[in-house]
């Protein structure tokens, strides 16, 4: 398992990809581990944030293979469908650039099953895996100073959600309606990694 | 209750932090200069984790609607308490009534007011912060608005000793980032040798430094992961930005270096123009480093009683306003003898 520090109170532990990277979360946030402060799952890897005074994070990074190995339950994956309205700003220009009929790219973007593979950038805002490999874009030159909420957007071998307006580099190819996250549900984040999604061009 | 009167230019709700929901994509938030919202809480007897104000280059004028204790800590600015000009660093007891003008923050950037009892607005996933980026908490201070105090803890009247002072070039030192390798070993002395200046573009997620280009070794993209307060993140323009409280859960650019924790105040306190430089240290002097700082907090907050606290206060007070100077000296003194 390789692991590095970021500063002095984080050990970064690369994982094979996202699902390893949730794995790995669910096991070690079942052991007590004093100071530990989060665990933060990404693309391919987790943070793990303790008090350095308080955790020989040396050690830990030792055991980690040991803390690993207990394997927590998967949860229950859910699917989500979501009706997307495919208006986007970008959604000319990304057919364009890939050299087919807008038609072509709402279809081949609402065809896969995707996957949540982790949550991050915002409150709530999905990675979602599954893209067609022949629509990968890399993100915008020029990254918008405000996403309109709800925007459906792709970027690299993503596709995902905005669930608030923030400044955005992906492109955005439809908008849905979708209440993403709510810290005021006792479950703030609609989707889990591990969930569905599908998208459904609006009629 | 606190009634504000002008928020100045950005005043905000700080605790510290929304801890433990990263991987919801939920940032962390909380005080940009930690060290220093946690001294003024102890000024005024209050817990590390009660929430106080963090002001941004400008400090806010508030009314007290009850009798109070309050202190301030962080960058150097020149306070009013109903027209007298009051220290920062130690408790000072405000009536009923009573108007708290907190000026220009003419060295660091931020500073941080504490109330005994704390700033009691609903918590939310388990802090008070105003969180700018998500836009999660309470919203940012606005003129008019009214923020309830909470409990109040048991009466404490304290100093610190030896204040921090600011200057205009810093030295901040930093750990090996786990991406170092992504960049030119050109890049990698540049950073350990350049000067950098801080930028306007900063805010609450990250101080954009401006100096010579850290250029990379390799293309690509980095995948997305969790990031650090201090993390010194490279985009493709290959200026740094020294990531803050306030930084995104997960970010996607390589992580040249980390700035050590006991640095992160400074960090928080530089202004726009100022120049850093950075330098190694090893995991282990961090740590000391670190254990310092605790050190400090735990033995440089001095408990002392109204008259001291006043002759202190004049004796301060004539470093930063010069018109006070020869009275405050010759006062300062006589109650510093008389109280001997």
């Amino acid at each position: 398992m390789k692991t590095s520090f970021m500063g002095e109170g984080a050990l970064l532990v690369e994982t094979a990809d996202a699902a390893a990277a949730q794995d790995l979360r669910r096991a070690l946030s079942a052991v007590s581990l004093p100071g530990l402060r989060q665990l933060v799952p990404g693309q391919a890897s987790l943070l793990l944030e303790a008090d350095p005074l308080l955790t020989d994070l040396e050690a830990l990074a030792a055991r980690l293979p040991e803390l690993a190995r207990a394997t927590p339950a998967t949860p229950e994956a859910r699917l989500h469908e979501f009706t997307v309205q495919y208006d986007g700003e970008d959604l000319a220009a990304c057919a364009k650039r890939l050299g087919i009929e807008t038609a072509e790219l709402v279809r081949r973007h609402a065809a896969p099953l995707y996957t949540v593979a982790f949550l991050g950038f915002a409150p709530g805002f999905p990675y979602l895996t599954g893209l067609d490999a022949g629509l990968k874009l890399p993100r915008r030159a020029d990254p918008r100073a405000r996403v309109p909420a709800g925007s459906v957007a792709m970027a690299d071998e993503f596709t995902g959600i905005y669930p608030e307006a923030t400044p955005g580099g992906w492109h955005l190819l439809g908008r849905c309606d979708a209440l993403l996250f709510d810290a005021a549900r006792a479950v703030p984040a609609l989707l889990s990694p591990g969930d569905r999604v599908r998208f459904k061009p609006a009629p | 209750m606190i009634e504000v009167i002008r928020p100045g230019l950005l005043a905000t709700v700080q605790d510290l932090g929304r801890v433990g929901h990263a991987h919801l994509g939920v940032p962390e938030a909380g005080a940009a200069d930690r060290f220093d919202l946690r001294i003024a809480n102890r000024l005024v007897g209050n817990p590390d984790s009660a929430a106080g104000l963090e002001m941004t280059a400008e400090g806010a004028t508030l009314r007290f609607e009850s009798d109070s204790r309050v202190a301030l800590s962080g960058g150097a600015m020149e306070a009013l308490l109903d027209g007298a000009p009051v220290p920062m660093y130690q408790t000072l007891a405000v009536k009923a009534g009573s108007e708290l003008a907190c000026g220009r923050i003419f060295a660091g950037w931020r500073g941080y007011l504490a109330v005994a009892g704390g700033i009691d607005v609903p918590a939310l996933l388990g802090s008070r912060s105003c969180d700018t980026l998500a836009r999660l908490g309470p919203p940012a201070l606005a003129a008019g608005m009214h923020l309830a105090i909470g409990t109040l803890p048991m009466e404490v009247s304290a100093y610190l000793r030896s204040p921090p002072e600011y200057v205009q070039s810093v030295q901040l030192r930093v750990l090996p980032g786990p991406q170092q390798d992504w960049f030119t070993p050109v890049a990698l002395v540049a950073l350990r040798s350049a000067v950098y200046r801080v930028s306007q573009k900063g805010d609450r997620t990250g101080v954009r430094l401006e100096g010579q280009p850290l250029t990379r070794a390799r293309e690509g993209e980095l995948p997305s992961m969790g990031m650090v307060s201090g993390a010194l993140q490279v985009p493709s323009s290959g200026q740094p930005i020294a990531l803050l409280a306030n930084h995104g859960a997960t970010g996607g650019y390589p992580v040249i270096a980390t700035v050590i924790g006991a640095d992160l105040p400074r960090l928080a306190q530089l202004s726009p123009g100022m120049e850093v430089r950075f330098t190694d240290v090893s995991r282990a002097e961090a740590l000391v480093a670190l254990r310092g700082q605790e050190a400090r907090l735990a033995q440089d907050i001095i408990p002392a009683d109204a008259g001291l606290l006043a002759a202190r206060a004049l004796m301060r007070l004539a470093g930063t306003h010069a018109s006070l100077k020869q009275a405050a000296v010759s006062d300062g003194q006589r109650r510093i003898r008389i109280r001997k």
